[in-house]
Parts: structure tokens; C-alpha cells; sequence
């Protein structure tokens, strides 16, 4: 079973589409991230930016350079360091809300000026 | 047009939608369990996409680490932290909101404006197909192997630090006995950092 797409088939599409998308994507992630009360929530949406990067270079790996591929090497250690990342926030998340029993993003204020 | 390219099509139109829904219902949903779920929902659609873009293996590496690992990781967080609490109202939130909202509209524009005005080296030479796991093999170990390297560092530095973020302090022994405790039943009495806006401005 093969999931290729065989030659001259990627013409259909155009490059323009995908990097709308992925700007849709970025734009949406971008409003979750100020806006989110929830401490979870911005972690999800910092997940949803880090995707619409990753549909960015995969889109540029196929069209534009589809020998070399280095699109998709990139997005590969995108994808390692989104995993760390989240690993790493949600710690550190569960250790603020031992510390100040909330998740809401606005009691977390004791570095502001 | 063929008609494997029209499946082509309908296919990408599909998953666009189920991306975009997906992505505003994240954002948007005020229960944060569906945003969790649907947030599965776009990293599958995200997959999709990539089968349609021939990457297989970064398809497949998406669903394990995305929809396997961090998706399940950000459910447990939910489920930790899962406290019904009623949250203050903050003066000028739907200020905040709509400016917000007009700034992303902005950069969604400017990158639109980007995308369609620069000339891009289309056509580029013909996908590799189903080569390309080959390929990101060859250049995991040769041109791109220090990069690599050093991701396994950094999986193994996040993998300590997740682990001492969010482990809890106990005691190692009894206070008054001096006998050492069963470690991971007792938990430190610890204050909470709590600091009442009202008990400072009152200060001055």
C-alpha cells in the first residue's frame, strides 16, 4: 500500500494554498496565544503555530525543492523540539498551579512590574 | 482535469476545512476538553496534508508524536489541573480582544500579500515521491548530522527538566523520629504564593 502521489500531480494545487493555510493557521494560533485565560490553552495554541510552520516548509520541500528535501529534514527536528517544548511547558505549568492553585494567565503576575 | 487530480483536490479542500474549523474551535471553545479533542483533530487533518505534499514518514511522525504523545500529554495536564474555577472579570478584556483580532487580521494579509506577489522558482524540480524517507535518512547522517545530535540532547535535557519541574518535594526523613518516611506518600506542607492585590495596595 503506497500513499505516493505520482509526478506532475502536484501541479493541481497551487503553493499559494498551503501557505494560506498555514497563515490561517499561524493568524489563529497568534489570537489563542494573547487571548487565552487558560494556561493549557495557550500551550495549545503555541502547538497550532508551530504546525502551520511545519505546513510551511513541508509545502516549500515539495514544490520547490523536491530532490533534496531538506524541507522535511527541518521539519522533523521542528517536530522533536515542539515535543520537548510541550513536555517542558506542561511541567512547568503543573508546578504554577501547585504553587498558585489557578491556571487563569492573569494571576500570574509576580514578575510584572 | 483527471479525476486523480480532482480527488486531489476535494481531498485538500477537506482537510482545509477540518483545519480551519478545528483551529478556530481550539481558540474559541470554552470548554477546553473539546478544544483538547479537536486539537487531535488538526494534527490528523495536518497528516493528511502531508500525505498530500509526499511525505509519508513525516506523516506518519506527525500522528506518533503529535496525536500520540503531546495530544495524550496535553489531556493528562487538563485532567491535573482540572479545577472548576470562576475567573475574574479583567476591565477592557473585549478591547484587548478586538485588537487583537484586527492584528492578526493584519499579519494574515501581510503574509497573504507575501505569498501571492513573490516569485516563487515554480516549477521546481519533480517530487521524490516515495523515495523521500530515503533521502531524510541520508540526511539525518551526513550533512544534517550534528543537527540531530543535538536534538537527542535536547530530548534527554526536556526529559530531565519535565521530570524535576513537576516532581514534588518530600521529606527524606521524620522530623521529629529522624527515622527516614516512605518516600512519595508525604507531601511538604507548602505555602501557597497566592498575593492578594487588595492586601498590598492597602500597604502605602
Amino acid at each position: 500500500m503506497t500513499f505516493a502521489i505520482l509526478p506532475g500531480m502536484g501541479e493541481t494545487i497551487p503553493l499559494q494554498a498551503y501557505l494560506g493555510l498555514a497563515a490561517v493557521l499561524f493568524c489563529t494560533g497568534v489570537w489563542g496565544l494573547i487571548n487565552s485565560r487558560n494556561a493549557v490553552r495557550v500551550l495549545m495554541s503555541i502547538e497550532l503555530m508551530l504546525n502551520a510552520v511545519n505546513l510551511n516548509l513541508m509545502a516549500f520541500s515539495n514544490y520547490i525543492d523536491g530532490q533534496l528535501i531538506r524541507g522535511q529534514v527541518f521539519t522533523i527536528f521542528v517536530i522533536t523540539v515542539a515535543a520537548a517544548e510541550a513536555a517542558v511547558g506542561l511541567a512547568i505549568l503543573l508546578s504554577l498551579y501547585r504553587n498558585r492553585e489557578t491556571v487563569d494567565m492573569e494571576r500570574f503576575n509576580l514578575l510584572r512590574w | 482535469m483527471t479525476i486523480a487530480s480532482t480527488t486531489q483536490l476535494i481531498c485538500f479542500l477537506v482537510l482545509a476545512v477540518t483545519l480551519v474549523v478545528g483551529s478556530l474551535g481550539v481558540v474559541l471553545l470554552p470548554n477546553i476538553v473539546y478544544s483538547a479533542f479537536l486539537l487531535g483533530g488538526v494534527f490528523l487533518s495536518m497528516a493528511g496534508l502531508y500525505l498530500l505534499l509526499n511525505a509519508s514518514f513525516v506523516a506518519a511522525a506527525q500522528i506518533l508524536v503529535y496525536v500520540g504523545a503531546v495530544n495524550v500529554l496535553i489531556l493528562f495536564a487538563i485532567m491535573l489541573v482540572n479545577k472548576k474555577e470562576t475567573l475574574a472579570e479583567i476591565p477592557g478584556l473585549v478591547v484587548r480582544k478586538v485588537l487583537s483580532g484586527l492584528v492578526c487580521v493584519g499579519l494574515f494579509v501581510l503574509i497573504l500579500r507575501v505569498a501571492f506577489t513573490t516569485n516563487w522558482a515554480l516549477p521546481g524540480p519533480p517530487p521524490v515521491g516515495e523515495e523521500a524517507t530515503i533521502r531524510i535518512g541520508e540526511h539525518l547522517f551526513s550533512d544534517y548530522l550534528l543537527p540531530f545530535e543535538l536534538a537527542s540532547v535536547l530530548l534527554l535535557m526536556a526529559m530531565i527538566g519535565a521530570i524535576v519541574l513537576a516532581r514534588r518535594d518530600v521529606f527524606s526523613s521524620d522530623v521529629i523520629t529522624g527515622e527516614p518516611v516512605d518516600q512519595g506518600l508525604l507531601e511538604k506542607v507548602r505555602t501557597p504564593l497566592l498575593i492578594e492585590k487588595p492586601a498590598l495596595e492597602k500597604t502605602p
